[in-house]
C-alpha cells in the first residue's frame, strides 16, 4: 500500500492487460484483493479471468495459479490455446499453475465436523510453487453443490478470503448470476472489494457481451456498461469514457484528393483530425470521393483504414479502377487495409470494439467508413448516436481523419443524415442528383465546413476514366443546368451570341451602306446644286449680255431714227466702245 | 493418536482368505478435528473390521502433493482405497452410522 499524504491507505491496482479493462476500472483489479466476476454461463467469465492470469504473467511478470473447479485441465490447455498462449510451456516455465478441483458429492458421505483445510493446503503449495501473485477461483460455487453443509462452507470462504487477503494474492472468484441475487449462492456477500458482472444480451437477434463494474471500493470506474468482445486474441473492452471536447487539433490541412474539391475547402482542404462527411442518394458517388481520398493519403505515406460495410474489398479496387483509382498496390504495400463486413454481423457496438482495435492496431492515419448509414441498421438511433460519438470522439483524439459516406434515401430531406450525426460533423459535402431533361447528374456542394471560408458553389461532378472532376455548373436564365442540359445550353448560348454578332455586322454593313448611299445622295444632290448655280449664273451673264445687246439694238435705233442721244455716258461709251 | 502421523498402522493379523481394509486418513496436522477422527476410526474399525484393516495417515502439511490425488478438499477425509470402489468420507466420523453406510461395512 503506498501512503497518501494524510496516511490513509491508497488502494494500489493490479493491472490486467485487457484491452479496456484497466481504463475502465482506473488501473486495474485491487491488488492483493478478491475480486468477483458474476454472469450468466456463457458470458465469459473464465475468459476474462484466464486473460487476467495470462497477461500478468507475461506482462507483468506476476506469475498465477488457475483452479478450476469445472473444467478439467485438458480441456483448459485447449482453451488457452485458442487465445494463442502454450499453457503447458507457461506451467513448464512456472509462470502459471493449475489445479482442477473435483467434488462429486455422491462420492462423498459428511460423517461429522470438518473444515476445508485441504483446500488451503493444495492452493497454498500451488501458490508457493510458482511464487504466484494472481489467482483466479473458476468457480468455487461448485462446492457448493459438492458439499451439502453450507455453514461450514460459509465460514470456510469466508476464511479463504481473508487469507488470500494476508498474503497479498489477486484472486479472481467466479460466479454464476443467481435470479435475486448477484450470484446463485450470494458470493458477493464475501467478495466485497471489487464486484464486476458480465453479460449477454441478445436483442433482434443480434447478441452483445456486455461488462460493468457493480463496485469497486475505494476507487473510482466507469459505472456504464461497456460492451466487451471475445476475439482471437482475448477480451477487449471499449472504453467508453466520455471523452469530452478537450482534444488538441491540428492546423495541418490535408487534400482530399482532387483538387477542385480542395480549392472548394478554401484551397487546402481538409483539417487533419477532422470528422468529414460526404452524404448523398444512391449512386452519387461518394465511395468513388472516399477512395480518391484513401488514394491521396496513400500517396503521401500514410497508413488507411478502410471499413466497408457495403462492398467486398475486391469489389471497391475493382470498381475504382474505373475512374482510374488503383487502390491495389497500396494494399500489397500494406498502407491501405480494408476490412469489410456486413454490419448485420454482429451488433453495434460490437462493430465499434472492433473499429477501436482495428484502429489501434494498424494505427491508420485516415479512417474511413462506408457507409455509416448501414450502421443504423443494427440499432436504434439513440444507439447509434451515442456509439458513434464515442467513435468520433477516440478518432478526434487521436487525430484521425475520419471520412463517413451516408446514403441518403430519397424522398428524405438530404439535408439531414439518418443518425442526426450532423453536429458531430467538422466538413460536410453533399453529393445530390440533379434530375433535369430525362436526366440525372450528380451535383456537388459543401454544406458546412467548420473552420474554413468555403465555397458556396455548386459543382456538377464528372466521373471519368481519369477520375474526378468538378465542373461549374451553368447557371443562368434558365436557373441551374448541368449534364447535356448543360452542354446545350452553353451550345445555345454559343449559337445565340454567334448570331448575335452576325445580326451586329449585318447591321453595320447596312448603316455603312446607309452611310455610303447618303453620302452619294450628297454628292448628287451637291453636284445638282452647282448645276443650278452655274446655270444661274450663266443666265445672269446672258441676261446681262442680252439687255446690253438690248441698249445697244436701241442707240442703234436711235441712231437711225437719229434721235437725241442719251445722256448716258456709259451708253456713249458703250457706243463707242461697239463703234 | 500416537504421534504417528505418516506412519502406518497394521491390526495385528491379517487373514488370508478375508479382504483387507486399506483406509486411508487425510489429515493437516494434529488439530483436533484429526485426532477425534482417529480416535472415532480407529475405534469403528476395531468393532468391525478386526484384523483386518490398515489404516494410512498422510499429513497434508508434509505431503501437500498428495492432496490433488485423491481429491482432498475437506479435512479430515477418509479414503477406502481397498476395497473398491474409492470411498470418500469427510469429517471427524463422529457419527458412526453414517461412516459406517460410507464405507459400506455391514454391522455385525
Amino acid at each position: 500500500m503506498v501512503k497518501a499524504k494524510h496516511g490513509v491507505d491508497i488502494l494500489e491496482k493490479c493491472p490486467t492487460g485487457i484491452r479496456g479493462f484497466d481504463e475502465i476500472s482506473d488501473g486495474g483489479l485491487p491488488k492483493g484483493r478478491p475480486t468477483l466476476i458474476c454472469g450468466s454461463a456463457g458470458c465469459g467469465k473464465t475468459v476474462l479471468g484466464m486473460e487476467f492470469l495470462l497477461r500478468g504473467a507475461i506482462q507483468y511478470k506476476e506469475p498465477g495459479v488457475f483452479v478450476s473447479f469445472e473444467e478439467t485441465p485438458k480441456d483448459l490447455a485447449k482453451n488457452f490455446s485458442s487465445l494463442g498462449y502454450d499453457l503447458n510451456d507457461m506451467i513448464a516455465r512456472k509462470l502459471i499453475a493449475m489445479d482442477h478441483i473435483y467434488i462429486e458429492r455422491s462420492e462423498i458421505e459428511e460423517t461429522g465436523e470438518y473444515d476445508l483445510e485441504g483446500l488451503f493446503i493444495r492452493l497454498a503449495y500451488a501458490i508457493d510453487s510458482i511464487k504466484a501473485k494472481r489467482i483466479v477461483l473458476d468457480t468455487i460455487e461448485s462446492l457448493f453443490s459438492g458439499l451439502t453443509n453450507a455453514g461450514i462452507l460459509r465460514a470456510e470462504l469466508r476464511r479463504l478470503f481473508h487469507w488470500l487477503k494476508d498474503r497479498g494474492i489477486t484472486a479472481v472468484v467466479t460466479g454464476e448470476s443467481g435470479e435475486n441475487s448477484m450470484t446463485r449462492y450470494s458470493l458477493e456477500e464475501y467478495v466485497a472489494d471489487c464486484v464486476i458482472l458480465l453479460d449477454f444480451r441478445v436483442t433482434e437477434q443480434i447478441s452483445t457481451r456486455r461488462l460493468r463494474i457493480i463496485k469497486y471500493r475505494g476507487s473510482s470506474h466507469g459505472a456504464d456498461e461497456y460492451p466487451f468482445l471475445i476475439e482471437k486474441t482475448g477480451i477487449s473492452i471499449l472504453p467508453v469514457t466520455s471523452l469530452g471536447l478537450d482534444h488538441t487539433v491540428s492546423n495541418e490541412r490535408i487534400s482530399s484528393g482532387i483538387p477542385r474539391l480542395d480549392n472548394m475547402l478554401a484551397g487546402q482542404g481538409f483539417y487533419r483530425g477532422s470528422t468529414i462527411l460526404i452524404s448523398g442518394t444512391a449512386g452519387t458517388g461518394k465511395t468513388s470521393f472516399a477512395t480518391k481520398f484513401a488514394e491521396s493519403a496513400c500517396k503521401r505515406g500514410e497508413r488507411c483504414l478502410y471499413l466497408a460495410f457495403e462492398e467486398s474489398a475486391n469489389q471497391i479496387v475493382r470498381n475504382m479502377k474505373s475512374i482510374g483509382t488503383d487502390l491495389s498496390p497500396w494494399v500489397k504495400k500494406g498502407k491501405l487495409k480494408f476490412h469489410a463486413s456486413r454490419p448485420t454481423l454482429y451488433g453495434l457496438e460490437m462493430h465499434l470494439v472492433t473499429i477501436h482495435n482495428l484502429i489501434s492496431d494498424f494505427k491508420p492515419r485516415i479512417v474511413i467508413v462506408d457507409p455509416v448509414s448501414n450502421l443504423t441498421a443494427v440499432g436504434t438511433s439513440v444507439e447509434v448516436k451515442s456509439v458513434l460519438t464515442r467513435l468520433f470522439d477516440y478518432l478526434k483524439a487521436s487525430h484521425v481523419t475520419t471520412l463517413l459516406t451516408d446514403l441518403v434515401h430519397f424522398g428524405s430531406g438530404l439535408e439531414r443524415t439518418n443518425e442526426e450525426i450532423s453536429s458531430l460533423i467538422d466538413t460536410w459535402v453533399l453529393l445530390r442528383d440533379i434530375e433535369i431533361n430525362g436526366e440525372r447528374n450528380r451535383g456537388l456542394y459543401i454544406l458546412k465546413s467548420r473552420g474554413m471560408a468555403h465555397s458556396n458553389q455548386i459543382r456538377e461532378v464528372l466521373l471519368s476514366d481519369s477520375g474526378i472532376d468538378l465542373v461549374e455548373v451553368y447557371l443562368g436564365s434558365e436557373g441551374v443546368l448541368t449534364g447535356s442540359a448543360r452542354a446545350t445550353q452553353e451550345a445555345k448560348e454559343r449559337a445565340e451570341s454567334r448570331d448575335y454578332q452576325r445580326e451586329m455586322d449585318r447591321k453595320m454593313r447596312e448603316q455603312e451602306h446607309k452611310r455610303k448611299s447618303l453620302e452619294a445622295r450628297i454628292k448628287a444632290l451637291r453636284a445638282e446644286f452647282e448645276m443650278e448655280s452655274e446655270e444661274l449664273r450663266m443666265m445672269a451673264k446672258d441676261e446681262k449680255k442680252r439687255r446690253n445687246d438690248v441698249v445697244a439694238e436701241r442707240d442703234e435705233m436711235v441712231r437711225l431714227r437719229k434721235a437725241d442721244r442719251s445722256t448716258n455716258p456709259r451708253k456713249e461709251g458703250k457706243r463707242k466702245g461697239v463703234r | 493418536m500416537k504421534n504417528k502421523p505418516t506412519g502406518k498402522k497394521k491390526s495385528a493379523k491379517s487373514p488370508p482368505v478375508e479382504e483387507v481394509w486399506i483406509l486411508r486418513l487425510y489429515v493437516a496436522g494434529q488439530t483436533p478435528k484429526s485426532i477425534a477422527a482417529f480416535a472415532n476410526l480407529k475405534k469403528i474399525c476395531d468393532e468391525h473390521l478386526a484384523g483386518k484393516y490398515r489404516i494410512e495417515i498422510v499429513d497434508l502439511l508434509k505431503n501437500p502433493t498428495l492432496a490433488k490425488g485423491d481429491q482432498i478438499l475437506a479435512l479430515p477425509t477418509l479414503v477406502r482405497q481397498l476395497p473398491p470402489p474409492v470411498k470418500k468420507l469427510i469429517g471427524d466420523l463422529a457419527n458412526t452410522e453414517r461412516v459406517l453406510i460410507g464405507l459400506d461395512i455391514k454391522p455385525l
